[in-house]
């Protein structure tokens, strides 16, 4: 609980330390090193109210730390490496939810909530425009098309 | 019985807010003016007992009065002075009955400055915040009093959560909750609205300002946690996506959307029924944020319905606000629709989609946040959502507005040529590509392609600002007419150029930070980017509820003396865990941020140690979104619209639409 706005912080949590896991590591290659980062980064500390392993002073973050170290260090791969962990916590273990049937909404919603969002307002604005330039119809014209315009004038 | 005077002070506000949130509503409808007056000194009345109430808790937390459960869960007699007053607002109730008292100040705030609101107006907006403030005022007397007492009377309280006890911290909650409850004025206007069935281009003189006001406050209490949680926590970090925060930020994007379109109502008359609609929604947003921190929902779903008394109240209490205020929008929205018509190539149209993507990015940080409860609560299994699903769903998102806010500004009203703003903007689009390029390989280089392109974004906006800027003066007569021009725009081209300089910020701090965590015995050395940290030992220091560990690095750059740094480690007398104290050396470039960590074999101890490029223009940008905010709602037709208030009879109409005409 330990970052969260705390004007709204539900304070019945223990506390958790913070600056935690200040642990010097030696990696073969810098590239080692920002994989390393970028994993703890990105897998949840299971008994933490929201942390990832990165934040946690837990000891299940710590062992899982230590687990991710020498994975890399003994040459596995990120896939690899998250495998293992779902394969034993499932996905709860992942910042990044997989995508799948169940969270298909999720990863695309946003796409699909932007893309309707913009059709929408571009509708609309084509509707719209077009009125601006002055009236050259004739009466009967102008008689029609303001009955068909006082059917459907609405804001979105 | 100091506890008791608060205690009955928010029963008697109770039936006060029922009074304020009834007659004057029956009595705009039926033409009772006796009714309608009842609205103002009924606000009135309300702070007053909310005052008390409020300096009753206050006092309790002073003497430090542990018979009140409140005090004593929240602080004990060691806790310094300071700490034991915000500890007032540090926890669940509390924080309530600070919101309640920031609501009826806002409802007094806009009986004050009514700029000649007519009567019916402020009789409707202060009994819609008065039926807001039953539904909070229940909420705290049926579920979460901060009165009540505690037996047997402890002789200690429990401290306060030490991470609270910081200055930073006093300040965080009152500033967000202003924003977040001020988000009530420009929803009790929308339903005020609706109830008229009108919305004219006096109504938006009129509600602009507060939402202004209620943004500024918004952004500097996100801004102001989001510092804390840097300096604080000892990770560098500054934003975590954590569902708290999210809830802050939801409303955030939809008062910034509902900003923009008050703009378009007001300039052109367009969009009414939408920013009607925005304005229900921040506020909605507001309560939604309130219910996932107060009900524990976020904790677990299951832990939620084991104690649902308080999540089961404000869920009907939200459901009984946002619904009952959207049915009343399906209702009159046609009432108050229409507006001046425009041309696809137009600011209109610009801000149109600005308000898409707001809206569209505030929907998608909800679905994130709710995501995991549903599929909990559904039987889907357990998943969690963090960081790098926001982060690739926002920036996608955030990256589009910032072109548009660009170009936005150099758009006419109504109707412009696509080719002539093509041939008159591409220099400056070039020129944005060029130095942002130049500013990325000035800066390390790489071939992030995020950093780049959110470097040219800034450079874009920046130069765009500029430009608008120089066309109007050049109007003006040169430089001289700066002063001369309408707050109003320089608010507008401030707060842009703070997205400017969040926008770089953010990128090149996130992109060229380094870090690294190492083990120094004394007078040992590291290396973190082109700076040297020589590590001096630690040393021991009581403070006045903590002992804390104080470390003392020296920082030099090229053999030049930088700075001396004092990271600490505070161990609380009432926690088992230590806090961290980083210790960070911040010039306009960059932040140099040491944290001690564990001691290790012998003298040596464990540090982090980050050098943060650029980070302190996040708070700065900011801070300038805030000022711009402020800056815009100080406006002179709004101090006009006073004026012609106080005249009745002397040309107000006039006047009002000279004021729109500048």
């Amino acid at each position: 609980m330990k970052r969260t706005l705390p004007a709204l912080l539900l304070l019945s949590f223990s506390l958790v330390a913070i600056a935690a896991g200040v642990e010097p590591r030696a990696f073969d290659r810098p590239e080692q090193e920002a994989r390393y980062r970028a994993l703890i980064a990105e897998l949840r500390c299971l008994v933490c109210q929201n942390q990832n392993l990165a934040e946690s002073d837990a000891e299940l973050a710590r062992d899982l730390r230590d687990q991710t170290y020498e994975m890399i260090r003994a040459g596995r791969s990120d896939d690899e490496i998250v495998e293992f962990m779902v394969g034993r916590y499932g996905d709860f273990v992942l910042y990044r939810p997989p995508v799948t049937v169940t969270t298909a909404l999720l990863w695309f919603g946003p796409a699909v909530l932007v893309t309707l969002g913009a059709v929408l307002a571009l509708l609309y604005v084509r509707r719209r425009a077009g009125r601006t330039t002055g009236a050259t119809l004739s009466e009967d014209e102008e008689k029609k098309a303001r009955a068909l315009l006082s059917g459907k004038a609405v804001d979105p | 019985m100091i506890p008791e005077i608060g205690h009955f002070a928010l029963i008697l506000a109770l039936g006060v807010a029922a009074v304020q949130g009834v007659l004057p509503l029956i009595g705009t409808a039926r033409g009772i003016p006796g009714w309608v007056a009842t609205a103002v000194p009924a606000a009135r009345a309300q702070l007053l007992l909310l005052l008390v109430a409020f300096g009753a808790l206050t006092y309790s937390f002073v003497v430090s009065d542990f018979s009140v459960a409140y005090v004593a869960h929240n602080s004990n007699t060691e806790q310094p002075l300071v700490y034991r007053i915000s500890a007032v607002w540090g926890a669940h109730e509390g924080s309530l009955l600070l919101w309640a008292l920031l609501l009826a100040l806002w409802t007094v705030g806009v009986s004050l400055f009514r700029r000649g609101l007519p009567d019916e107006l402020v009789a409707r907006v202060a009994a819609t915040c008065g039926l807001v403030s039953i539904g909070f005022l229940l909420f705290m007397l049926l579920t979460s009093n901060p009165f009540d007492r505690l037996i047997p009377v402890p002789t200690q309280g429990r401290e306060l959560n030490p991470l609270l006890q910081d200055p930073g911290l006093a300040l965080h909650p009152p500033m967000l909750y202003m924003g977040y409850v001020g988000l009530v004025v420009p929803f009790a206007f929308a339903v005020a609205a609706l109830m008229e069935g009108r919305v004219d281009a006096a109504w938006v003189r009129w509600s602009r300002p507060w939402t202004l006001v209620a943004w500024v406050f918004l952004t500097l209490g996100i801004a102001l946690g989001s510092w804390w949680s840097y300096y604080e926590l000892g990770w560098g970090g500054w934003w975590f996506w954590d569902p708290v925060e999210n809830a802050s930020l939801m409303p955030w994007l939809v008062a910034t959307g509902l900003l923009h379109s008050l703009a378009v109502t007001e300039k052109r008359g367009a969009f009414k029924a939408w920013t009607v609609l925005l304005a229900i929604f921040g506020f909605s947003l507001s309560l939604l944020g309130t219910f996932l921190v107060r009900s524990g929902v976020l904790v677990s779903v299951h832990a939620f319905a084991s104690d649902p008394a308080r999540g089961v109240f404000i869920l009907i209490f939200l459901a009984a606000v946002v619904g009952s205020s959207l049915l009343l929008y399906a209702w009159r929205a046609p009432a108050v629709a229409g507006g001046g018509s425009f041309e696809l190539m137009s600011r209109e149209t610009l801000l149109l989609l600005n308000n898409v993507v707001l809206v569209a990015a505030s929907a998608s940080i909800l679905l994130g946040t709710l995501y995991p409860l549903f599929m909990d609560a559904l039987g889907l299994g357990k998943i969690s959502v963090g960081p790098p699903y926001f982060n690739s769903v926002f920036v996608p998102l955030a990256l589009p507005l910032v072109l548009l806010l660009g170009l936005g500004p150099l758009v006419r009203w109504k109707e412009d040529s696509a080719s002539a703003l093509a041939r008159a903007l591409w220099p400056t689009a070039a020129a944005a590509v060029a130095l942002g390029t130049a500013l990325v390989v000035l800066l390390g280089g790489g071939t992030v392609v995020g950093v780049i392109l959110s470097t040219v974004l800034a450079v874009w906006v920046l130069l765009t600002a500029g430009a608008g800027l120089a066309r109007r003066l050049r109007k003006r007569g040169g430089l001289a007419g700066l002063f001369g021009l309408p707050r109003a725009y320089l608010g507008m081209v401030v707060a842009h150029l703070g997205v400017a300089v969040l926008t770089l910020g953010i990128a090149v701090s996130s992109t060229y930070s380094k870090e690294r965590d190492v083990n120094m015995g004394v007078g040992e050395s590291a290396k973190v980017g082109n700076h040297d940290f020589r590590f001096e030992g630690v040393t021991r220091l009581p403070g006045p509820n903590y002992l804390a560990t104080q470390g003392t690095v020296r920082v030099t750059r090229e053999g030049r003396e930088v700075a001396t740094l004092h990271p600490e480690k505070r161990q609380y007398a009432s926690q088992s865990h230590s806090m961290t104290e980083a210790a960070i050396h911040s010039r306009l470039t960059r932040d140099i941020y040491v944290a001690l960590g564990e001691a290790a074999q012998g003298d040596a101890w464990s540090l982090r140690i980050y050098n943060k490029p650029f980070i302190q223009w996040i708070w700065w940008g900011s801070v300038l979104m805030a000022l711009g905010g402020l800056l815009a709602a100080t406006d002179r037709r709004y101090r006009l619209l006073a004026e012609a208030a106080r005249q009745p009879g002397a040309g107000g109409p006039s006047r009002l639409a000279l004021a729109g005409k500048r």
